[in-house]
């Protein structure tokens, strides 16, 4: 009789302690997501009383459909769903219009023999050291005047322009060989032919990993929503949660479970995403099929 | 189908540049033309200017008796057969060869034809719904000529579509490639720095050196009358010997051997030209050749030595005995070519 097995891989020493520190750091990480579970899952007074503790409570559903399903605030209909619902709104279509923008820039100053190529794409690049948060009033005033307070236009296109993704972009169009510009054009394909056929096709990693990068940058955001954004039915998740806990009024209580349990909700989509599109990221930044 | 007629054409770089000097040929309807000329030469400039792909400076570019100086390269009805086969990755072998139909509007029935026969023609049909990625580099190659016939152009361009492949798929295609433009009948420019693949496959080569055509001909008018020294040594593996000979009298002396040799018209020193395989061993020859090695090629051998200290190179038979130190040799005067040692003409 024949043993097939495969000879049993040595574990060493190395490796399990290697493994060690990592599971200890990942647990360390975890332990704020799990004191907001915690927190979400007791009653608001015990919160006041005991502040943050061991004591798993029952309350969790009753949060849940609390924070999902029942407005708060005084006139909208901001329930945990329609909050959920802008949030995405907001990062989608942040992702997608910085890859549109950004991927329309980096063709034009690559592919086009424009005066001021190379000029016009430092002035981008230089747009890196001035953040939102720089020219915030500015560009309040600009979204104020042209009526779009309270739109998703107004929270959404005066984000889209991007250094950032116009560089990336620029690179990976750079990297394109020469010949396959040259053969389409003898193929009869036109700029715009060349753009929609060729190069968004080749570029279709690159996209997926902007737009990873992208939608959890949109959804994360805080300050620009806040500012646009003073209609109830209008708030995004990130800023939704903060309005619930700063209620603290004569003798209501702030709604710390409400406000906890949102805080998780909130984290889940970007998580999701990255832990899906995971592989496509790292192909899209590292290698590419030209 | 069609001839191209080159009227002065020059390229001069925004850098002031000249890589073509002004150049002036015709290549008739179906005739396989080589570009051919070491690297830096103005051969690829040349083929990307037919193509559109570069701008010409000055002088006419007919194709079909059409200028077409200024049209674009899609509207020359051309086909371009690039190095790295340029072919898109992101596209199955299918829709490459496709494409140029698909973006001239062509009906959709008439491409699946289309594609079909000239896949059935370069026995690519199995290959048809694998991407770039899963093919090898001859059937990329291979695609990349799909592409360019599938659309029934006037004109075939090649820049250096070999030079990719390994040797042995290169002579493979080699044939190939000529065989489809013999049945095809198309009118070829061919870029290569082969010397080989010019000898091979053209009707007609042109040797380019330094932005200027050296000389315009048939593979054995070239090999055998080549117009400078330049084209002796850049055609033929191993290139034609060059040895300076000096005159004596009304003839030309080297080493010891008088040349009888008529140059009363010239006074110039003069460089003489032979074939290696042009010299033959012979016991009671005029030259004596210190042979130095001996290079064993299967077939035949070459001998690398020297004649009163200027290199040489004797091509001899597989069945010759040879051994390095002095033998004889002799040639034949109807196979020496004489040049200019100055200006590396020829002389008539």
């Amino acid at each position: 009789m024949k043993f097939s097995q495969k000879p049993l891989k040595r574990i060493r020493i190395s490796t399990v302690m290697d493994h060690l520190v990592l599971i200890l750091g990942a647990l360390f990480m975890l332990v704020p997501m799990l004191m907001v579970l915690q927190l979400a899952s007791v009653p608001d007074v015990e919160i006041i009383q005991r502040g943050p503790s061991l004591h798993i409570g029952d309350q969790l559903d009753d949060n849940f459909i609390k924070a999902m399903f029942e407005a708060s605030g005084f006139s909208g209909e901001n329930t945990g769903l329609s909050m959920l619902m802008n949030s995405f709104i907001l990062g989608i279509g942040f992702a997608i219009g910085k890859i549109v923008l950004g991927m329309m820039a980096a063709y034009a100053i690559v592919y086009f023999r424009l005066r001021f190529a190379t000029l016009a794409f430092w002035a981008i690049f230089t747009t890196l050291l001035l953040p939102l948060e720089v020219r915030i009033l500015p560009s309040y005033e600009i979204v104020q005047s042209l009526g779009m307070l309270n739109t998703y236009q107004g929270l959404i296109v005066p984000l889209i322009a991007s250094a950032t993704a116009t560089f990336f972009f620029r690179q990976f169009f750079m990297s394109v060989p020469e010949e396959l510009v040259e053969a389409a054009r003898i193929d009869g394909a036109g700029p715009v032919k060349f753009f929609v056929d060729i190069l968004v096709p080749l570029s279709r990693t690159m996209i997926a990993a902007m737009f990873i990068i992208m939608f959890v940058y949109g959804w994360n955001q805080y300050l620009w929503p806040t500012m646009i954004t003073t209609d109830e039915d209008m708030y995004t998740l990130v800023r939704g949660i903060k309005q619930i806990i700063q209620v603290f009024e004569g003798t209501n209580l702030p709604e710390y479970g409400r406000g906890n349990l949102l805080a998780m909700i909130a984290v889940i989509p970007p998580v999701l995403i990255v832990v899906f599109f995971q592989s496509w990221f790292v192909k899209g930044l590292t290698e590419s099929d030209k | 189908m069609a001839h191209v007629h080159f009227g002065a054409v020059q390229k001069i770089y925004a850098n002031g540049f000249e890589a073509v000097k002004p150049a002036s040929f015709t290549i008739t309807d179906g005739e396989f033309v080589v570009l051919v000329g070491p690297s830096g030469c103005g051969k690829s400039t040349m083929l990307r200017m037919i193509a559109g792909l570069e701008e010409i400076s000055s002088g006419v570019l007919r194709i079909a008796d059409r200028v077409v100086n200024d049209i674009d390269p899609a509207d020359r009805d051309i086909a371009m057969v690039f190095q790295n086969y340029a072919l898109y990755p992101h596209m199955t072998v299918r829709n490459n060869i496709g494409y140029g139909l698909k973006n001239r509007a062509v009906p959709r029935d008439v491409i699946a034809k289309k594609v079909d026969e000239a896949a059935s023609m370069l026995n690519l049909t199995e290959y048809l719904d694998r991407k770039p990625s899963q093919l090898s580099g001859g059937q990329r190659q291979r695609v990349a000529m799909g592409r360019a016939i599938v659309r029934d152009p006037a004109l075939f361009l090649f820049d250096e579509p070999l030079s990719n492949l390994d040797a042995k798929l290169r002579n493979q295609m080699r044939i190939e490639i000529k065989a489809l433009q013999r049945r095809l009948g198309v009118t070829s420019v061919y870029v290569t720095h082969d010397q080989v693949e010019a000898m091979t496959m053209a009707d007609r080569i042109i040797v380019m050196n330094g932005g200027v055509i050296e000389q315009i001909g048939t593979p054995a008018e070239i090999y055998k009358n080549p117009a400078s020294t330049f084209v002796a040594s850049f055609m033929g593996a191993p290139p034609m010997n060059l040895l300076n000979v000096t005159r004596d009298g009304t003839g030309l002396r080297l080493a010891d051997q008088v040349l009888n040799i008529a140059v009363t018209d010239i006074d110039e020193t003069v460089t003489l030209g032979i074939r290696p395989e042009d010299i033959v061993p012979d016991p009671n020859g005029s030259l004596s050749i210190h042979v130095d090695i001996i290079e064993e090629l299967g077939a035949h051998r070459l001998l690398h030595g020297r004649l009163d200290e200027q290199p040489i190179t004797v091509h001899v038979p597989k069945d010759h005995d040879v051994m390095t130190g002095v033998s004889r040799f002799s040639m034949p005067l109807h196979a020496v070519s004489l040049f200019d040692a100055k200006s590396g003409l020829r002389l008539s």
